[in-house]
């Protein structure tokens, strides 16, 4: 069994992140929410319907991660043929297209086959595809693995618009940078299982960490732990979960103890920190 | 419905893109143009009686329509065994199968698409190839419509088949487990005619078996009859026992029953690929 103990939801006009490391699951779900798979047991409501439900794939736009486009057509035919395949009023077509064409930079190169088109290209492709007749959900399935920074940079501000317009997004990523800065909620899977999700700001928690690079203090680790765990890397100290109003109490306590004090660093937790973390406390 | 036709038409312009049709009608007009080169030799012979020239054009007409009816069993196989898994395989389906679209019509818009390349195959190999075959030797087949019918429809058995195999299979198993099949279908249809010759019920009985599963022998011995002219059949009545077994003779007509039985085997044969493709996971 690939997925068990899957539970969560996605609001209307949300970026939703869904994170996982290799073989979590995280395509599997989506296969399933967009009717490629049969679950075993379990349900799934997709815009209200339960998942797989063929009306209401009018109103999706999906990108697959491994996918391929009929290399023998055009980059404006394979748009028209989910034009089709999307059952969209013919008279919307040639502005449909024109839009996913400028949205995804391909628009000088839509009389080319796809068959030489790069991996990049072919994922742009993809996206605007995904983005054809403007859906109510659009998933998204590791959309950026194969573009360089430019793309991933495009690609963020089309989510963006997305989301302006009233779009759901799910999107389905291990580049956790590009969750941190997009997302308003995730969801992390191991196993097949949610083992965290939440507003970007849940999942970090509030209380971040500090570093402090100290010289000339040994063998004083008993008195500096009232202010938690802290991790020793050669001059600097890492205090996790301290609040930021106890940090000039723990300097002093430093220079009391006769620490030359020379640089101190609040650290944001991020996502990939936390995300680790998650990982290993599910794996016990 | 109408998305189904989306699939078929999209089957076309792969066909026509890829160069399948161009390679496709290059090499039988090629064949054509020789064979009707050939032909036209028999006539101008010198010594060579009217009834002799009819009785090689038959001969040669059948072994034409043997080449041809090969030819469309291997296409139909080489393009229908990666049409499904193929698309599985390199994840082209991947991208289709979300859209509003049911399984089904995938499946039958391949097989409307396939189905109109064999049948445009077979009409436009078989009129040309027959009507070159009239302008070298003047000798026209008693049933030519007939027999254009029956290689067609063996395309489409197993075009159909490897469809369905190709819905569980990798490319490659699909097509060369259809072919084989489509060679015992053949051994089966000659032991079935040698059991009818000695009459040995065990041998009839494997041989009919043979063509209720496998309709493609069946069909072809109804294109052989369809181009056996009064003489052939006449004489094959005084060669009896010794003529028992021949893949390229039919005594008799295939009855409607069986025509109805071979349709009826597409029918139930897509049914089976709908069902077997609706239920794999992408």
């Amino acid at each position: 069994m690939a997925l068990a103990g899957l539970t969560m939801s996605v609001r209307r006009a949300e970026v939703f992140g869904f994170l996982g490391p290799n073989g979590a699951g995280k395509t599997t779900a989506v296969k399933l929410l967009v009717g490629l798979t049969q679950p075993t047991a379990g349900e799934a409501w997709v815009l209200g319907a339960p998942m797989g439900d063929l009306k209401t794939r009018q109103r999706l736009g999906y990108l697959p991660e491994l996918f391929r486009y009929q290399g023998w057509l055009t980059a404006h035919e394979v748009l028209e043929l989910h034009c089709h395949l999307a059952r969209l009023p013919r008279a919307r077509w040639r502005e449909e297209i024109e839009l996913a064409l400028q949205t995804v930079g391909l628009a000088d190169r839509a009389r080319d086959r796809v068959s030489g088109f790069s991996k990049g290209m072919q994922q742009r492709l993809g996206l605007g595809v995904a983005l054809l007749g403007r859906p109510e959900l659009v998933l998204l399935d590791e959309p950026t693995s194969a573009l360089d920074p430019v793309g991933r940079h495009d690609v963020r501000d089309i989510i963006r618009r997305l989301k302006e317009r009233g779009t759901s997004v799910f999107l389905n990523s291990h580049l956790l940078t590009e969750v941190e800065q997009i997302c308003d909620r995730v969801a992390v899977v191991d196993h097949g299982r949610v083992i965290a999700k939440g507003t970007m700001q849940e999942i970090l928690g509030k209380q971040g960490a500090v570093r402090i690079r100290v010289g000339g203090i040994t063998g004083e680790s008993a008195a500096l732990q009232r202010f938690g765990a802290f991790e020793v890397e050669g001059e600097w100290l890492t205090f996790r979960g301290l609040g930021e109003d106890r940090v000039p109490e723990l300097v002093s306590e430093l220079v009391h103890r006769g620490g030359r004090v020379y640089a101190v660093e609040p650290r944001q937790e991020t996502l990939e920190d936390r995300f680790l973390e998650l990982l290993k406390e599910s794996d016990k | 419905m109408s998305q189904a036709f989306t699939i078929a038409r999209l089957t076309l312009v792969e066909a026509s893109r890829r160069r399948l049709l161009l390679a496709m009608a290059l090499l039988t007009l090629a064949v054509i143009v020789l064979t009707g080169w050939g032909f036209s030799f028999l006539p101008k012979q010198r010594g060579v009686t009217p009834a002799e020239v009819r009785s090689a054009a038959y001969i040669l007409t059948v072994l034409v329509a043997f080449m041809f009816s090969g030819v469309l069993a291997l296409g139909s196989t080489l393009v229908a065994s990666p049409s499904i898994a193929g698309e599985i395989e390199s994840g082209i389906v991947l991208a289709i199968a979300p859209r509003p679209i049911r399984r089904s019509e995938i499946l039958l818009g391949k097989w409307l698409g396939l189905a109109f390349l064999v049948v445009l195959y077979a009409i436009a190999s078989g009129v040309l190839e027959l009507l070159v075959i009239k302008l070298g030797t003047g000798y026209t087949p008693p049933n030519p419509a007939g027999a254009i019918a029956f290689v067609g429809a063996e395309g489409i058995i197993l075009m159909t088949l490897t469809l369905l195999l190709s819905t569980r299979m990798a490319p490659m198993t699909a097509g060369i487990i259809a072919l084989v099949l489509f060679f015992v279908a053949w051994i089966g249809g000659i032991a079935l005619a040698i059991g009818q010759a000695f009459d040995n019920h065990t041998i009839i009985n494997i041989g009919l078996a043979s063509r209720l599963l496998l309709p493609t022998d069946g069909l072809w011995h109804g294109a052989v009859y369809s181009l056996e002219p009064d003489f052939v059949l006449n004489g094959a009545q005084f060669a009896g026992r010794a003529a028992s077994g021949n893949p390229f003779f039919a005594s008799s007509p295939q009855p409607v029953a069986y025509l109805g039985w071979a349709f009826a085997w597409v029918v139930g044969l897509l049914g089976l690929s709908t069902w077997s493709f609706a239920r794999r996971d992408l």
